[in-house]
């Protein structure tokens, strides 16, 4: 059978009219009843048989087609009364004012309307945007006017009571939708055409509903409940009252009825109508379920994020992808992604059965979708799919495989899977990883590429999607692996590296002090299943000992030069050469590591200029993933050796250190005792640009803060320097200064809006203090630290700081979210072409360089191209 | 206000170089870029600089200017009615 092609030339949009509705119907619905006595749907009811097949089985009573084929069909309802369209109201509005009520022109005088008519014809394909700027500024125009200039006649102002009704200031009074039917039904062609509507297919005269299209039952099913109640779709709830009404419109219209009890139910009827459109028009009260929910009506199932756009259209679901929580595993490669069992038998790969594979596959297929690794399907060259969870005999299946089926393997060790933490904001957000298929439920991920995916393991899950053909796997293999993206285009450095106890174990391991014993060294290197040449001992005796860099130079490239200050060198351990005492001046020459420790400035994700990126840089992404893999599991190996904790006495310090904290609290009180008093006698002299009252609290908060430094200074005195916490703090591996004050010295000053904490009562925050206090204590000043614990106060002005930053975290992620979304709608069609411009999808030129300059952020040191100092220092050694 | 000494804005720091390409070398640099006129990006014949050196519709207009990444960058417009 030859397939019958065509195509779609071009779409165009309009307005249905009563003669379409009736053409394109199927059968009118003439009666509110929907099923009869037997359970039967009746016909001319809004469940009749005519509109589409529903159960499954049955043939279409229209196009003779079963479910599957039968694509419904939409019936009519023909309204006693017309009603207005909620969703043209401002349409019709404009066009009420825009015309004269007596003869329907457009209220501008013949001539003019003859030159914009020209003037129209001739933007309209060319301009659009300026043609539909001319069609509004005549409409503004003709609005204004107050007198027909065709037909001379008064015309008097019109008021729309929202939602639907239209009122006259004049002797029409109010304009029932059939008046202004007829009203619209006046307006000539050129004049609709010259206001930006096409007679032929949008004829405003439609936008009053005198026919209405019933949708066919496949757009509003109703489901069979367990309990055996058939429960409606909402849209077949709404029909059914608006055929009621219509039938009860009919009947009093025929009857004679009052006219005010006409009207009262075409108000119904136009009620019903409104909801059935849009159940959220502002102004009506939207219809609701018996259970009080509001109904999903056709406006509600093309709206927002779970409507039929970005629900639907936009956000697919996919097939051989999983999901669940992660956790870390250190002792994969950052390449690698554990994949439980139960999720590698279910997403499969499918492989083409050739003379070279096929003993592997038949083994796959013998041992069937139950048992790993095995096979979920087989297709026959004819494209037949055998399900092999019905087969009893998996021998005879294999033994049938011929070059040219396709088998649906499951997952196995080195197949390589994209892998996706949402909200996917970058490209590191969705990697390629190779699978290692592990027990357990859990996906497992090296814990150096958690920067990249923004991950933690407090329950975040993630998504893996498995590629179904060669050329995606090949692309992800060589553009999506997870090494491919160690250097992050956003800076060019590592986005990839040492976080946290790989950062503490590389110090200190590093470390001068670090000695390690052969015994000790054979255990590291066979953590990382080094089998080289092992060094001679820097210090051969009372004991043959080793240090920790002789072991770390192992895993350097041999023509390796770097030097760099680390993380460390600051305050009193401040170097800023190779003569360092402190030993915190990194320098690595010809691969050895002779001088300063490793910490955050070398081995740290997200370190631009650091060691590890030059490493990456210079020796390629699949060193430095082999680098990562080793090095980090030698760090962790080696505090685990030490051993790394933090304890209570880490932050404690002695009674008197707690009298020097008091004196430098004592000392800041009186310091801001004396700015008040200055203040309150009108001597404190006030900063350019600020009131007298800013400049106090700017004083204040200066000196307040400075006596935070202060008493962390003297508490931190007390601390053990190379104690773990300091350690940690220091090497950048987590923690930082102010976080070791806060819990050994105080908390200070508790902050709102970037000022101290002031609102509350009237004058005062909180009732122990008096009315006008503005001392430290009654605006939030926070003197004792997490370990001696906060009073009351102290924990309430805590709380208050806190929760500002709690809100200012959840406002900025929905703002920056938001404003990320409009960011990439705008820029997602342009492209650098390979003559390096930047091109629109229509081939506009954007730039004509990319970036101007033609250079890949990602192979720059801070976007400079070149880096002359490096080059100098890789080649002879040192700087300069 | 005199009003009556011209402003030449061509000679303020902030206003790059533009000048008006000829005809032969426009239809040489088009075919090099391998774009339409329409696709430069356009530059309205009354904007001042187009007509302080005279830019007529049709015209392609050389500008250089300054930027932070590649130092000098030589970019085209098109010029158009308006």
């Amino acid at each position: 059978m030859m397939k019958e092609e065509k195509f779609i030339g071009a779409i165009k949009f309009g307005i249905l009219s009563p003669d379409l509705i009736r053409k394109m119907s199927a059968t009118a619905i003439v009666t509110s009843e929907v099923y009869d006595e037997n359970g039967l749907p009746v016909e001319g009811g809004v469940m009749d048989p005519r509109l589409g097949v529903i159960e499954p089985g049955q043939r279409c009573a229209t196009c003779g087609n079963t479910l599957a084929r039968c694509p419904g069909h939409f019936g009519h309802l023909e309204l006693a009364r017309p009603v207005i369209h909620i969703g043209f109201v401002k349409h019709i509005y404009d066009l009420l004012r825009a015309t004269c009520r007596k003869c329907g022109h457009l209220k501008i005088p013949k001539d003019e309307i003859d030159k914009y008519l020209n003037l129209y014809e001739r933007l309209k394909d060319k301009w659009p945007q300026l043609a539909r700027s001319l069609s509004e500024f005549v409409k503004r125009k003709a609005i204004k006017n107050m007198e027909c200039p065709h037909c001379h006649a008064k015309q008097y102002k019109i008021r729309l009571e929202k939602p639907t009704t239209f009122i006259e200031e004049g002797p029409l009074g109010r304009l029932w939708p059939n008046k202004i039917f007829n009203w619209l039904d006046q307006i000539p062609s050129d004049h609709l055409r010259l206001l930006g509507y096409d007679p032929n297919f949008s004829h405003p005269k439609w936008m009053i509903i005198r026919v209405l299209p019933v949708p066919p039952i496949c757009v509003r099913p109703s489901i069979l409940l367990e309990t055996g109640i058939r429960s409606e779709d909402d849209l077949t709830h709404k029909l059914v009252d608006i055929v009621r009404t219509n039938e009860k419109l009919r009947e009093s219209i025929a009857s004679g009825a009052p006219e005010v009890i006409v009207e009262d139910l075409w108000e119904l009827l136009q009620y019903h109508i409104t909801t059935y459109i849009d159940n959220e028009v502002p102004g009506v009260p939207p219809a609701r379920r018996r259970s009080g929910m509001p109904l999903r009506t056709l406006a509600q199932r093309l709206k927002g994020k779970e409507g039929r756009f970005r629900g639907n259209l936009s956000g697919k679901r996919v097939d051989f992808s999983a999901r669940t929580v992660i956790s870390p595993d250190p002792y994969i490669s950052i390449n690698e992604v554990g994949v439980p069992i139960e999720i590698a038998k279910t997403v499969t790969v499918p492989v083409r059965v050739t003379p070279w594979n096929i003993d592997e596959i038949r083994k796959y297929v013998l041992n069937g979708p139950n048992k790993y690794p095995g096979a979920n399907y087989v297709i026959d060259p004819t494209g037949r799919r055998i399900d092999l969870r019905f087969i009893r005999d998996l021998k005879a299946v294999a033994e049938s495989l011929k070059p040219g089926y396709v088998v649906e393997r499951h997952l196995i060790d080195g197949d390589i899977v994209l892998f996706n933490r949402q909200p996917s904001l970058h490209r590191m957000s969705i990697m390629g990883h190779i699978v290692r298929v592990l027990p357990g439920r859990t996906f497992r991920l090296h814990l150096a590429v958690c920067p990249p995916y923004n991950a933690d393991f407090d329950g975040d899950e993630m998504n893996l999607h498995v590629p179904q053909n060669i050329e995606a796997r090949a692309e992800a293999k060589t553009l999506l692996l997870v090494q491919e993206h160690i250097l992050s285009p956003r800076y060019g450095g590592p986005i990839i590296g040492g976080i946290q106890d790989y950062i503490s174990g590389a110090y200190l391991l590093s470390s001068k002090v670090t000695l390690l014993t052969q015994d000790q060294v054979s255990d590291l290197l066979a953590s990382i299943n080094y089998d080289g040449e092992i060094p001679e001992p820097a210090v051969l005796s009372p004991k043959r000992v080793w240090t920790g860099k002789q072991i770390i130079s192992l895993l350097l490239p041999e023509n390796f030069n770097f030097s760099k200050e680390a993380k460390i060198s600051s305050g009193v351990l401040k170097c800023t050469d190779e003569e360092c005492f402190w030993d915190s001046y990194l320098v690595v020459k010809k691969g050895k590591l002779l001088l300063g420790v490793l910490d955050k400035a070398a081995i740290g994700a997200q370190q631009p200029e650091s060691m590890l990126h030059f490493l990456v840089r210079e020796y390629g992404n699949a060193f430095g993933k082999e680098f990562m893999d080793r090095a980090f599991k030698l760090f962790l190996r080696f505090i685990e050796m030490r051993g790394f904790t933090m304890a209570l006495t880490d932050i404690m310090i002695p009674e008197q250190a707690y009298e020097e904290i008091k004196e430098v609290v004592e000392e800041a009180k009186k310091e801001i005792e004396e700015l008040i008093k200055m203040y309150r006698e009108g001597k404190l002299e006030s900063m350019p640009g600020r009131t007298l009252e800013e400049t106090l609290e700017i004083k204040i908060l200066d000196v307040l803060s400075k006596a935070r430094d202060k008493a962390g200074e003297r508490a931190v005195k007390y601390l053990d320097p190379f104690n773990n916490v300091f350690i940690m703090a220091k090497t950048g591996a987590r923690g930082s200064a102010l976080n070791i004050t806060q819990m050994t010295a105080m908390l200070g000053q508790q902050s709102v809006r970037g000022q101290r904490i002031s609102r509350g009562y009237r004058g005062r925050t909180l009732p122990h203090f008096k009315r006008g206090d503005i001392g430290p204590e009654a605006r939030g000043f926070v003197a004792s630290s997490f370990v001696k614990g906060l009073s009351p106060i102290e924990m309430f002005f805590h709380a208050a700081g806190g929760r500002e930053g709690l809100v200012d975290t959840a406002v900025r992620t929905s703002q920056s979210g938001y404003m990320q979304r409009r960011l990439i709608n705008s820029l997602i069609d342009l492209v650098v072409e390979y003559d390096g411009t930047v091109r629109s999808a229509y081939g506009e030129l954007v730039q004509f360089r990319y970036g101007e300059d033609g250079v890949d952020p990602k192979n720059t040191s801070f976007g400079k191209a070149v880096n002359v100092e490096r080059i100098i220092e890789k080649h002879v050694g040192w700087k300069k | 206000m005199s009003g009556k000494k011209k402003i030449r804005i061509m000679d303020h720091e902030l206003v790059p170089k533009h000048e008006v390409v000829p005809k032969e070398e426009a239809i040489k640099i088009l075919k090099e870029l391998g774009v339409t006129p329409q696709q430069l990006p356009l530059l309205r014949a009354s904007d001042p600089v187009a007509r302080e050196i005279g830019a007529k519709p049709g015209d392609v207009v050389r500008i250089i200017r300054n930027s932070p990444t590649a130092g000098k960058i030589v970019i085209y417009r098109f010029v158009i009615a308006g």
